[in-house]
Protein backbone atom coordinates (compact mmCIF):
# COMPACT_ATOMS: atom_id res chain seq x y z
CA UNK A 1 0.00 0.00 0.00
CA UNK A 2 1.33 3.44 -0.84
CA UNK A 3 1.61 6.01 1.93
CA UNK A 4 -1.18 8.56 2.17
CA UNK A 5 -0.52 11.89 0.49
CA UNK A 6 -2.27 15.20 1.12
CA UNK A 7 -2.27 18.57 -0.56
CA UNK A 8 -1.23 21.06 2.14
CA UNK A 9 -0.43 24.15 0.09
CA UNK A 10 -2.07 25.72 -2.97
CA UNK A 11 -0.80 28.74 -4.89
CA UNK A 12 -1.41 30.21 -8.30
CA UNK A 13 -0.67 33.39 -10.20
CA UNK A 14 -3.36 35.44 -11.85
CA UNK A 15 -3.58 34.57 -15.54
CA UNK A 16 -3.26 36.87 -18.54
CA UNK A 17 -2.36 36.80 -22.23
CA UNK A 18 0.83 38.73 -21.61
CA UNK A 19 3.06 39.24 -18.55
CA UNK A 20 5.85 41.55 -19.77
CA UNK A 21 6.27 42.81 -16.21
CA UNK A 22 7.95 39.57 -15.14
CA UNK A 23 10.42 37.10 -16.58
CA UNK A 24 9.40 33.46 -16.72
CA UNK A 25 11.25 32.64 -13.45
CA UNK A 26 9.77 35.67 -11.69
CA UNK A 27 6.26 34.66 -12.75
CA UNK A 28 6.67 31.09 -11.51
CA UNK A 29 8.04 32.37 -8.18
CA UNK A 30 4.71 34.13 -7.57
CA UNK A 31 2.91 30.77 -7.49
CA UNK A 32 5.61 29.15 -5.37
CA UNK A 33 5.42 31.92 -2.78
CA UNK A 34 1.62 31.72 -2.74
CA UNK A 35 1.73 27.95 -2.12
CA UNK A 36 4.31 28.33 0.67
CA UNK A 37 2.20 31.07 2.28
CA UNK A 38 -0.92 28.91 2.02
CA UNK A 39 0.87 26.01 3.74
CA UNK A 40 2.68 28.33 6.16
CA UNK A 41 5.90 26.54 5.26
CA UNK A 42 9.30 27.88 4.26
CA UNK A 43 11.09 26.69 1.16
CA UNK A 44 13.59 24.92 3.45
CA UNK A 45 10.76 22.59 4.51
CA UNK A 46 10.28 21.41 0.91
CA UNK A 47 12.47 18.38 0.20
CA UNK A 48 11.99 18.03 -3.54
CA UNK A 49 10.65 20.19 -6.37
CA UNK A 50 9.07 18.81 -9.53
CA UNK A 51 8.07 21.08 -12.39
CA UNK A 52 5.99 20.88 -15.55
CA UNK A 53 6.23 22.94 -18.71
CA UNK A 54 5.98 22.45 -22.46
CA UNK A 55 9.31 24.01 -23.22
CA UNK A 56 8.99 24.22 -26.99
CA UNK A 57 5.94 26.43 -26.49
CA UNK A 58 8.13 29.21 -25.10
CA UNK A 59 11.05 28.63 -27.45
CA UNK A 60 13.35 28.33 -24.44
CA UNK A 61 15.66 25.39 -23.89
CA UNK A 62 15.28 23.82 -20.42
CA UNK A 63 13.50 26.73 -18.73
CA UNK A 64 13.52 24.90 -15.39
CA UNK A 65 17.31 25.22 -15.26
CA UNK A 66 17.08 29.00 -15.37
CA UNK A 67 14.66 29.23 -12.46
CA UNK A 68 16.13 26.89 -9.86
CA UNK A 69 16.62 29.83 -7.48
CA UNK A 70 13.22 31.38 -8.09
CA UNK A 71 11.26 28.18 -7.51
CA UNK A 72 13.32 27.06 -4.53
CA UNK A 73 14.72 24.02 -6.33
CA UNK A 74 18.39 24.89 -5.85
CA UNK A 75 20.25 22.03 -4.19
CA UNK A 76 17.20 19.77 -4.16
CA UNK A 77 16.11 16.63 -5.99
CA UNK A 78 13.43 16.85 -8.64
CA UNK A 79 13.10 17.27 -12.38
CA UNK A 80 10.80 18.65 -15.02
CA UNK A 81 8.23 16.60 -16.91
CA UNK A 82 6.86 17.36 -20.33
CA UNK A 83 3.99 15.27 -21.71
CA UNK A 84 1.96 17.73 -23.80
CA UNK A 85 -1.38 18.93 -22.51
CA UNK A 86 -1.19 16.47 -19.63
CA UNK A 87 2.16 17.88 -18.50
CA UNK A 88 0.63 19.40 -15.36
CA UNK A 89 -1.24 16.16 -14.64
CA UNK A 90 1.96 14.21 -15.03
CA UNK A 91 3.72 16.40 -12.47
CA UNK A 92 0.87 15.91 -9.99
CA UNK A 93 1.19 12.15 -10.55
CA UNK A 94 4.96 12.44 -10.14
CA UNK A 95 4.70 14.34 -6.84
CA UNK A 96 2.10 11.86 -5.61
CA UNK A 97 4.32 8.87 -6.47
CA UNK A 98 7.28 10.47 -4.73
CA UNK A 99 5.49 11.15 -1.45
CA UNK A 100 3.38 7.96 -1.61
CA UNK A 101 6.59 5.96 -1.98
CA UNK A 102 7.89 7.33 1.30
CA UNK A 103 11.00 8.81 -0.32
CA UNK A 104 9.92 12.35 0.53
CA UNK A 105 7.68 13.80 3.24
CA UNK A 106 7.15 17.18 1.63
CA UNK A 107 7.35 17.81 -2.11
CA UNK A 108 6.27 20.66 -4.32
CA UNK A 109 4.90 20.36 -7.84
CA UNK A 110 4.79 23.36 -10.15
CA UNK A 111 3.17 23.81 -13.54
CA UNK A 112 3.91 26.87 -15.63
CA UNK A 113 3.61 28.33 -19.09
CA UNK A 114 4.40 31.84 -20.24
CA UNK A 115 2.77 31.83 -23.62
CA UNK A 116 3.74 35.40 -24.45
CA UNK A 117 7.29 34.03 -24.96
CA UNK A 118 6.64 31.78 -27.91
CA UNK A 119 4.08 30.49 -30.34
CA UNK A 120 2.35 27.34 -29.14
CA UNK A 121 0.63 26.54 -32.41
CA UNK A 122 3.88 27.09 -34.32
CA UNK A 123 5.60 24.65 -31.97
CA UNK A 124 2.87 22.03 -32.26
CA UNK A 125 2.71 22.25 -36.03
CA UNK A 126 6.42 22.79 -36.77
CA UNK A 127 7.86 20.14 -34.49
CA UNK A 128 5.46 17.37 -35.53
CA UNK A 129 6.88 14.12 -36.85
CA UNK A 130 7.25 14.62 -40.61
CA UNK A 131 6.66 10.96 -41.38
CA UNK A 132 2.89 10.96 -40.76
CA UNK A 133 2.22 14.57 -39.84
CA UNK A 134 3.87 16.43 -42.68
CA UNK A 135 1.53 19.12 -43.89
CA UNK A 136 -1.35 17.72 -41.81
CA UNK A 137 -0.73 19.29 -38.40
CA UNK A 138 -3.45 21.80 -37.61
CA UNK A 139 -2.63 22.63 -34.01
CA UNK A 140 -5.21 22.33 -31.27
CA UNK A 141 -7.91 24.36 -33.01
CA UNK A 142 -8.12 21.97 -35.95
CA UNK A 143 -8.14 18.95 -33.66
CA UNK A 144 -11.03 20.28 -31.61
CA UNK A 145 -12.96 21.45 -34.68
CA UNK A 146 -12.82 17.83 -35.86
CA UNK A 147 -13.93 16.70 -32.41
CA UNK A 148 -16.84 19.17 -32.40
CA UNK A 149 -18.00 17.93 -35.79
CA UNK A 150 -17.79 14.29 -34.70
CA UNK A 151 -19.71 15.16 -31.56
CA UNK A 152 -22.48 16.92 -33.46
CA UNK A 153 -22.77 13.96 -35.81
CA UNK A 154 -22.90 11.29 -33.13
CA UNK A 155 -24.71 12.91 -30.19
CA UNK A 156 -27.34 15.20 -31.62
CA UNK A 157 -25.97 18.17 -29.65
CA UNK A 158 -26.56 21.61 -31.13
CA UNK A 159 -24.59 24.83 -31.11
CA UNK A 160 -27.01 26.08 -28.45
CA UNK A 161 -25.75 23.37 -26.09
CA UNK A 162 -22.15 24.37 -26.73
CA UNK A 163 -23.13 27.97 -26.02
CA UNK A 164 -24.77 26.96 -22.73
CA UNK A 165 -21.50 25.33 -21.66
CA UNK A 166 -19.61 28.49 -22.64
CA UNK A 167 -22.01 30.65 -20.67
CA UNK A 168 -21.58 28.44 -17.59
CA UNK A 169 -17.78 28.69 -17.90
CA UNK A 170 -17.85 32.47 -18.15
CA UNK A 171 -20.24 32.93 -15.24
CA UNK A 172 -17.90 30.83 -13.10
CA UNK A 173 -14.74 32.53 -14.39
CA UNK A 174 -16.19 35.92 -13.53
CA UNK A 175 -16.39 34.73 -9.90
CA UNK A 176 -12.81 33.40 -9.89
CA UNK A 177 -10.18 36.06 -9.07
CA UNK A 178 -7.45 34.08 -10.86
CA UNK A 179 -9.31 33.36 -14.13
CA UNK A 180 -8.02 34.83 -17.39
CA UNK A 181 -11.02 35.47 -19.65
CA UNK A 182 -13.89 37.10 -17.77
CA UNK A 183 -16.16 38.20 -20.57
CA UNK A 184 -19.39 38.94 -18.75
CA UNK A 185 -21.35 36.95 -21.34
CA UNK A 186 -25.08 37.44 -20.93
CA UNK A 187 -26.80 34.98 -23.21
CA UNK A 188 -26.59 31.97 -25.49
CA UNK A 189 -27.47 34.25 -28.42
CA UNK A 190 -24.46 36.45 -27.71
CA UNK A 191 -22.19 33.40 -27.94
CA UNK A 192 -23.86 32.22 -31.14
CA UNK A 193 -22.87 35.51 -32.75
CA UNK A 194 -19.19 34.85 -32.11
CA UNK A 195 -17.27 34.33 -35.37
CA UNK A 196 -16.11 30.88 -36.43
CA UNK A 197 -12.43 30.12 -35.97
CA UNK A 198 -12.97 26.98 -38.03
CA UNK A 199 -16.52 25.72 -38.36
CA UNK A 200 -18.10 24.51 -36.14
CA UNK A 201 -15.68 25.98 -33.58
CA UNK A 202 -16.29 29.63 -32.72
CA UNK A 203 -13.78 32.01 -31.15
CA UNK A 204 -15.77 31.79 -27.92
CA UNK A 205 -15.75 27.99 -28.17
CA UNK A 206 -12.02 27.75 -27.62
CA UNK A 207 -9.52 28.35 -24.81
CA UNK A 208 -7.18 31.36 -24.71
CA UNK A 209 -3.38 31.32 -24.53
CA UNK A 210 -2.54 32.29 -20.97
CA UNK A 211 0.55 33.07 -18.95
CA UNK A 212 0.51 31.65 -15.46
CA UNK A 213 1.76 29.16 -12.92
CA UNK A 214 0.32 26.97 -10.19
CA UNK A 215 2.16 25.25 -7.34
CA UNK A 216 0.97 22.57 -4.93
CA UNK A 217 2.69 21.26 -1.83
CA UNK A 218 2.19 17.57 -1.03
CA UNK A 219 2.87 16.04 2.38
CA UNK A 220 2.91 12.61 3.91
CA UNK A 221 0.10 11.77 6.34
CA UNK A 222 2.11 12.40 9.48
CA UNK A 223 3.41 15.76 8.30
CA UNK A 224 0.16 16.85 6.66
CA UNK A 225 -1.79 16.65 9.89
CA UNK A 226 0.75 18.92 11.60
CA UNK A 227 0.84 21.42 8.74
CA UNK A 228 -2.86 22.03 8.20
CA UNK A 229 -6.29 21.45 9.67
CA UNK A 230 -7.65 21.06 6.15
CA UNK A 231 -5.52 18.54 4.27
CA UNK A 232 -6.98 17.43 0.95
CA UNK A 233 -6.15 13.78 0.39
CA UNK A 234 -5.05 12.48 -2.97
CA UNK A 235 -7.09 9.29 -2.85
CA UNK A 236 -5.84 7.98 -6.18
CA UNK A 237 -4.15 8.90 -9.45
CA UNK A 238 -4.46 7.20 -12.82
CA UNK A 239 -2.44 7.90 -15.96
CA UNK A 240 -3.22 6.46 -19.39
CA UNK A 241 -1.15 7.30 -22.44
CA UNK A 242 -1.43 6.26 -26.05
CA UNK A 243 -0.23 7.15 -29.52
CA UNK A 244 -2.31 9.20 -31.93
CA UNK A 245 -4.94 7.34 -33.88
CA UNK A 246 -5.79 8.32 -37.40
CA UNK A 247 -9.55 8.50 -37.11
CA UNK A 248 -9.50 11.71 -35.11
CA UNK A 249 -7.85 12.04 -31.77
CA UNK A 250 -10.59 13.59 -29.64
CA UNK A 251 -13.60 12.33 -31.54
CA UNK A 252 -13.72 8.98 -33.27
CA UNK A 253 -16.04 8.67 -36.27
CA UNK A 254 -15.06 5.02 -36.78
CA UNK A 255 -16.45 4.09 -33.38
CA UNK A 256 -13.70 1.51 -33.06
CA UNK A 257 -11.05 3.31 -31.01
CA UNK A 258 -10.31 2.85 -27.33
CA UNK A 259 -10.42 6.12 -25.44
CA UNK A 260 -7.87 6.64 -22.71
CA UNK A 261 -10.61 8.20 -20.58
CA UNK A 262 -12.49 4.90 -20.55
CA UNK A 263 -9.40 2.93 -19.58
CA UNK A 264 -8.48 5.44 -16.87
CA UNK A 265 -12.00 5.61 -15.43
CA UNK A 266 -12.43 1.86 -15.41
CA UNK A 267 -9.30 1.45 -13.31
CA UNK A 268 -9.79 4.44 -11.00
CA UNK A 269 -13.50 3.92 -10.39
CA UNK A 270 -13.03 0.22 -9.72
CA UNK A 271 -10.20 0.77 -7.25
CA UNK A 272 -12.22 3.36 -5.37
CA UNK A 273 -15.62 1.68 -5.37
CA UNK A 274 -17.19 4.27 -7.63
CA UNK A 275 -20.17 2.77 -9.42
CA UNK A 276 -22.07 5.96 -10.18
CA UNK A 277 -19.54 8.76 -10.58
CA UNK A 278 -22.18 11.52 -10.48
CA UNK A 279 -23.35 10.29 -7.07
CA UNK A 280 -20.09 9.01 -5.65
CA UNK A 281 -18.12 12.12 -6.64
CA UNK A 282 -19.36 15.61 -5.72
CA UNK A 283 -17.81 17.76 -8.46
CA UNK A 284 -15.27 17.71 -11.28
CA UNK A 285 -12.58 20.02 -12.61
CA UNK A 286 -11.96 18.76 -16.12
CA UNK A 287 -9.50 19.78 -18.84
CA UNK A 288 -11.80 21.02 -21.61
CA UNK A 289 -10.01 23.06 -24.27
CA UNK A 290 -13.42 23.68 -25.85
CA UNK A 291 -17.06 23.61 -24.77
CA UNK A 292 -17.72 20.84 -27.31
CA UNK A 293 -15.04 18.68 -25.73
CA UNK A 294 -16.57 19.30 -22.30
CA UNK A 295 -19.80 17.58 -23.40
CA UNK A 296 -17.76 14.76 -24.93
CA UNK A 297 -15.83 14.33 -21.67
CA UNK A 298 -19.03 14.12 -19.61
CA UNK A 299 -19.72 10.96 -21.57
CA UNK A 300 -16.18 9.59 -21.49
CA UNK A 301 -15.98 10.01 -17.71
CA UNK A 302 -19.40 8.32 -17.36
CA UNK A 303 -21.07 11.35 -15.81
CA UNK A 304 -23.92 10.38 -18.17
CA UNK A 305 -24.75 7.86 -20.86
CA UNK A 306 -23.17 8.01 -24.30
CA UNK A 307 -24.66 10.68 -26.52
CA UNK A 308 -26.22 12.50 -23.59
CA UNK A 309 -23.49 14.91 -22.52
CA UNK A 310 -25.45 17.88 -23.80
CA UNK A 311 -28.44 16.92 -21.65
CA UNK A 312 -26.40 17.64 -18.50
CA UNK A 313 -26.01 21.29 -19.41
CA UNK A 314 -29.57 21.50 -20.74
CA UNK A 315 -30.80 20.42 -17.30
CA UNK A 316 -28.32 22.65 -15.45
CA UNK A 317 -26.77 19.65 -13.71
CA UNK A 318 -23.17 20.83 -14.21
CA UNK A 319 -23.79 24.47 -13.25
CA UNK A 320 -22.10 25.67 -10.05
CA UNK A 321 -25.45 25.41 -8.24
CA UNK A 322 -26.27 22.12 -9.96
CA UNK A 323 -26.37 18.56 -8.77
CA UNK A 324 -22.87 17.84 -10.16
CA UNK A 325 -20.86 21.04 -10.71
CA UNK A 326 -18.17 20.90 -13.40
CA UNK A 327 -15.43 23.52 -13.55
CA UNK A 328 -16.55 25.98 -10.90
CA UNK A 329 -13.28 27.79 -11.68
CA UNK A 330 -14.37 28.67 -15.21
CA UNK A 331 -12.21 25.89 -16.59
CA UNK A 332 -9.69 25.74 -19.37
CA UNK A 333 -11.87 27.60 -21.85
CA UNK A 334 -11.36 30.65 -19.59
CA UNK A 335 -7.74 30.04 -18.54
CA UNK A 336 -5.08 27.93 -20.24
CA UNK A 337 -1.44 28.31 -19.19
CA UNK A 338 -0.76 24.85 -20.62
CA UNK A 339 1.84 23.34 -18.26
CA UNK A 340 -0.07 24.82 -15.31
CA UNK A 341 -3.57 23.97 -16.54
CA UNK A 342 -3.95 20.46 -15.07
CA UNK A 343 -2.27 21.58 -11.84
CA UNK A 344 -4.93 24.31 -11.61
CA UNK A 345 -7.64 21.66 -12.06
CA UNK A 346 -6.28 19.83 -9.00
CA UNK A 347 -5.81 23.09 -7.10
CA UNK A 348 -9.35 24.25 -7.81
CA UNK A 349 -10.86 20.87 -6.92
CA UNK A 350 -8.87 20.92 -3.67
CA UNK A 351 -10.10 24.45 -2.86
CA UNK A 352 -13.67 23.22 -3.32
CA UNK A 353 -13.05 20.38 -0.85
CA UNK A 354 -11.48 22.80 1.63
CA UNK A 355 -14.39 25.19 1.17
CA UNK A 356 -11.88 27.90 0.31
CA UNK A 357 -12.91 28.72 -3.27
CA UNK A 358 -14.55 31.98 -2.25
CA UNK A 359 -17.07 33.37 -4.70
CA UNK A 360 -16.83 30.35 -6.97
CA UNK A 361 -17.37 27.84 -4.14
CA UNK A 362 -20.12 25.39 -5.08
CA UNK A 363 -23.09 25.67 -2.70
CA UNK A 364 -23.20 21.90 -2.13
CA UNK A 365 -20.76 20.30 0.30
CA UNK A 366 -17.83 18.94 -1.73
CA UNK A 367 -16.23 15.97 -0.02
CA UNK A 368 -14.92 14.15 -3.09
CA UNK A 369 -13.76 15.68 -6.36
CA UNK A 370 -12.09 14.52 -9.54
CA UNK A 371 -9.56 16.54 -11.53
CA UNK A 372 -8.59 15.53 -15.04
CA UNK A 373 -5.96 16.30 -17.63
CA UNK A 374 -6.05 15.83 -21.38
CA UNK A 375 -3.50 16.43 -24.07
CA UNK A 376 -1.29 15.29 -26.89
CA UNK A 377 -2.93 12.39 -28.69
CA UNK A 378 -5.71 12.34 -26.08
CA UNK A 379 -3.75 11.21 -23.06
CA UNK A 380 -5.57 11.16 -19.74
CA UNK A 381 -4.61 11.80 -16.14
CA UNK A 382 -7.20 11.47 -13.37
CA UNK A 383 -6.73 12.67 -9.79
CA UNK A 384 -9.28 11.71 -7.15
CA UNK A 385 -9.37 14.01 -4.12
CA UNK A 386 -11.13 13.54 -0.78
CA UNK A 387 -11.67 15.47 2.41
CA UNK A 388 -11.19 12.32 4.45
CA UNK A 389 -9.87 8.90 3.58
CA UNK B 1 7.85 23.40 -41.95
CA UNK B 2 9.89 23.10 -45.08
CA UNK B 3 11.49 19.74 -45.62
CA UNK B 4 13.65 18.12 -48.22
CA UNK B 5 13.29 14.39 -48.57
CA UNK B 6 16.02 12.01 -49.52
CA UNK B 7 16.33 8.35 -50.36
CA UNK B 8 19.42 7.19 -48.52
CA UNK B 9 21.98 5.73 -50.92
CA UNK B 10 22.33 1.98 -50.56
CA UNK B 11 19.56 1.62 -47.96
CA UNK B 12 15.81 1.33 -48.25
CA UNK B 13 15.13 4.25 -45.95
CA UNK B 14 13.73 7.70 -46.47
CA UNK B 15 15.03 10.84 -44.74
CA UNK B 16 13.49 14.25 -44.09
CA UNK B 17 15.73 17.29 -43.74
CA UNK B 18 14.08 20.42 -42.36
CA UNK B 19 14.31 23.55 -40.28
CA UNK B 20 11.93 24.51 -37.52
CA UNK B 21 10.81 28.10 -37.21
CA UNK B 22 9.28 29.17 -33.89
CA UNK B 23 8.80 32.89 -33.27
CA UNK B 24 9.55 34.05 -29.75
CA UNK B 25 9.52 37.04 -27.43
CA UNK B 26 11.19 37.00 -24.05
CA UNK B 27 10.58 39.45 -21.23
CA UNK B 28 13.63 40.28 -19.15
CA UNK B 29 11.17 40.87 -16.33
CA UNK B 30 11.46 43.24 -13.40
CA UNK B 31 15.02 42.51 -12.30
CA UNK B 32 16.55 41.73 -15.69
CA UNK B 33 15.07 44.87 -17.23
CA UNK B 34 16.51 47.11 -14.51
CA UNK B 35 19.93 45.53 -15.02
CA UNK B 36 19.77 46.11 -18.78
CA UNK B 37 18.46 49.67 -18.52
CA UNK B 38 21.33 50.56 -16.16
CA UNK B 39 23.75 49.19 -18.77
CA UNK B 40 22.15 51.13 -21.59
CA UNK B 41 21.54 54.48 -19.91
CA UNK B 42 24.34 54.75 -17.37
CA UNK B 43 26.96 52.21 -18.39
CA UNK B 44 26.59 50.82 -14.88
CA UNK B 45 26.79 47.15 -13.93
CA UNK B 46 24.39 46.47 -11.09
CA UNK B 47 23.58 43.52 -8.91
CA UNK B 48 21.33 42.60 -6.03
CA UNK B 49 22.47 41.93 -2.49
CA UNK B 50 20.96 39.19 -0.34
CA UNK B 51 19.94 40.68 3.02
CA UNK B 52 20.45 37.31 4.73
CA UNK B 53 23.70 35.96 3.28
CA UNK B 54 25.09 39.31 2.09
CA UNK B 55 25.97 37.73 -1.28
CA UNK B 56 25.95 40.16 -4.24
CA UNK B 57 24.54 38.61 -7.42
CA UNK B 58 25.77 39.96 -10.77
CA UNK B 59 23.88 39.81 -13.06
CA UNK B 60 21.08 40.70 -10.67
CA UNK B 61 18.68 38.00 -9.54
CA UNK B 62 15.29 38.37 -7.87
CA UNK B 63 15.76 35.56 -5.36
CA UNK B 64 18.76 34.16 -3.46
CA UNK B 65 19.30 30.57 -4.50
CA UNK B 66 20.62 29.61 -1.07
CA UNK B 67 18.14 31.17 1.33
CA UNK B 68 15.19 32.12 -0.95
CA UNK B 69 15.24 35.75 0.25
CA UNK B 70 13.62 38.29 -2.05
CA UNK B 71 16.44 40.50 -3.33
CA UNK B 72 15.40 44.15 -3.36
CA UNK B 73 18.66 45.92 -2.54
CA UNK B 74 20.43 47.13 -5.66
CA UNK B 75 24.16 47.73 -5.65
CA UNK B 76 26.48 49.04 -8.32
CA UNK B 77 29.61 46.98 -8.76
CA UNK B 78 32.84 47.98 -10.46
CA UNK B 79 33.29 47.61 -14.21
CA UNK B 80 36.68 46.11 -13.34
CA UNK B 81 37.21 42.56 -12.23
CA UNK B 82 39.33 39.43 -12.20
CA UNK B 83 39.33 36.74 -14.86
CA UNK B 84 38.43 33.45 -13.14
CA UNK B 85 38.59 31.20 -16.20
CA UNK B 86 38.32 31.40 -19.97
CA UNK B 87 38.09 29.50 -23.21
CA UNK B 88 38.91 30.31 -26.82
CA UNK B 89 36.60 29.37 -29.66
CA UNK B 90 38.27 29.16 -33.06
CA UNK B 91 35.32 28.04 -35.16
CA UNK B 92 32.73 30.56 -36.23
CA UNK B 93 29.01 29.82 -35.76
CA UNK B 94 26.11 31.91 -37.04
CA UNK B 95 24.75 32.58 -33.55
CA UNK B 96 27.98 34.09 -32.22
CA UNK B 97 28.11 37.87 -32.12
CA UNK B 98 31.78 38.36 -33.09
CA UNK B 99 34.32 36.76 -35.37
CA UNK B 100 36.66 33.97 -34.32
CA UNK B 101 38.84 33.63 -32.41
CA UNK B 102 36.26 34.32 -29.72
CA UNK B 103 37.40 34.51 -26.12
CA UNK B 104 34.84 33.74 -23.44
CA UNK B 105 35.63 34.49 -19.83
CA UNK B 106 34.08 34.25 -16.39
CA UNK B 107 34.84 37.45 -14.58
CA UNK B 108 34.34 38.27 -10.93
CA UNK B 109 33.63 41.99 -10.86
CA UNK B 110 34.94 43.94 -7.88
CA UNK B 111 32.09 44.04 -5.37
CA UNK B 112 30.32 40.94 -6.75
CA UNK B 113 30.29 37.46 -5.26
CA UNK B 114 29.39 35.67 -8.48
CA UNK B 115 31.05 34.98 -11.80
CA UNK B 116 29.89 37.00 -14.83
CA UNK B 117 30.06 35.30 -18.23
CA UNK B 118 31.09 37.53 -21.11
CA UNK B 119 33.46 38.07 -24.03
CA UNK B 120 37.06 39.23 -23.84
CA UNK B 121 38.55 41.55 -26.43
CA UNK B 122 41.70 43.51 -27.28
CA UNK B 123 43.62 40.51 -26.09
CA UNK B 124 45.93 38.02 -27.76
CA UNK B 125 44.63 34.56 -26.72
CA UNK B 126 48.26 33.66 -25.95
CA UNK B 127 48.36 36.41 -23.31
CA UNK B 128 45.32 35.15 -21.38
CA UNK B 129 45.93 34.24 -17.77
CA UNK B 130 43.63 33.24 -14.95
CA UNK B 131 43.73 36.00 -12.38
CA UNK B 132 44.38 38.78 -14.87
CA UNK B 133 42.59 42.07 -14.28
CA UNK B 134 40.02 43.14 -16.89
CA UNK B 135 37.70 46.09 -17.49
CA UNK B 136 34.37 46.41 -19.33
CA UNK B 137 34.33 48.24 -22.66
CA UNK B 138 30.86 49.59 -23.47
CA UNK B 139 29.42 49.97 -26.95
CA UNK B 140 28.70 53.50 -28.15
CA UNK B 141 25.21 52.56 -29.37
CA UNK B 142 23.52 50.65 -26.58
CA UNK B 143 20.16 48.87 -26.76
CA UNK B 144 19.63 47.36 -23.31
CA UNK B 145 21.36 44.11 -24.22
CA UNK B 146 23.97 42.12 -22.35
CA UNK B 147 26.11 42.89 -25.43
CA UNK B 148 25.97 46.62 -24.56
CA UNK B 149 29.18 45.53 -22.89
CA UNK B 150 31.25 45.00 -26.02
CA UNK B 151 33.77 42.88 -24.13
CA UNK B 152 36.19 42.96 -21.22
CA UNK B 153 39.76 44.05 -22.04
CA UNK B 154 42.89 43.47 -20.02
CA UNK B 155 43.81 46.28 -17.63
CA UNK B 156 47.30 47.51 -18.34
Amino acid sequence: MPNRVAIVGIGQTYHKSKRPDVSQPEMVAEAVRAALADAQLSIQDVEAVFSANMETFEAIYLPDHGMAAEVGAFGKPGFKVNTGGTTGGSVVAEGFYMVASGLFDIAMVIGFEKQDCGDTTAAITAAVTPIWGKGAATGAIGEFAKQALSYIETSGATEEHAAMIRLKADRNACRNPYAHLKLGLKSVDEILQSAYLVWPLRILDFCPQSCGACALIFASEQRAKKITKKPVWIADVEVVHQEPFRAGVFGDPTGKETYTQHVACERLYKRNGISNPRKDIDMAEIYEPSNWEEMNLYEHFHFCEKGEGWKLIEKGITEIEGEFPVNCSGGVIATNPIGATPVIRVAEAALQIRGDAGEHQAPKDIKTAIATALGGPNWTVLVLLKRSL
Amino acid sequence: MSTVTEKLEGMDVWLYHGQIYIPNTYSAGAVGSKFLIELRDRKRIVGTRCPTCNRVYVPARSICKDCYSQLDEWVEVSNKGTLLTYTVCNQQNAIQPVEAPIVYGIIQLDGADTGFVHLLGEVDPEQLKVGMRVQAVFKKEREASILDIKYFKPLV
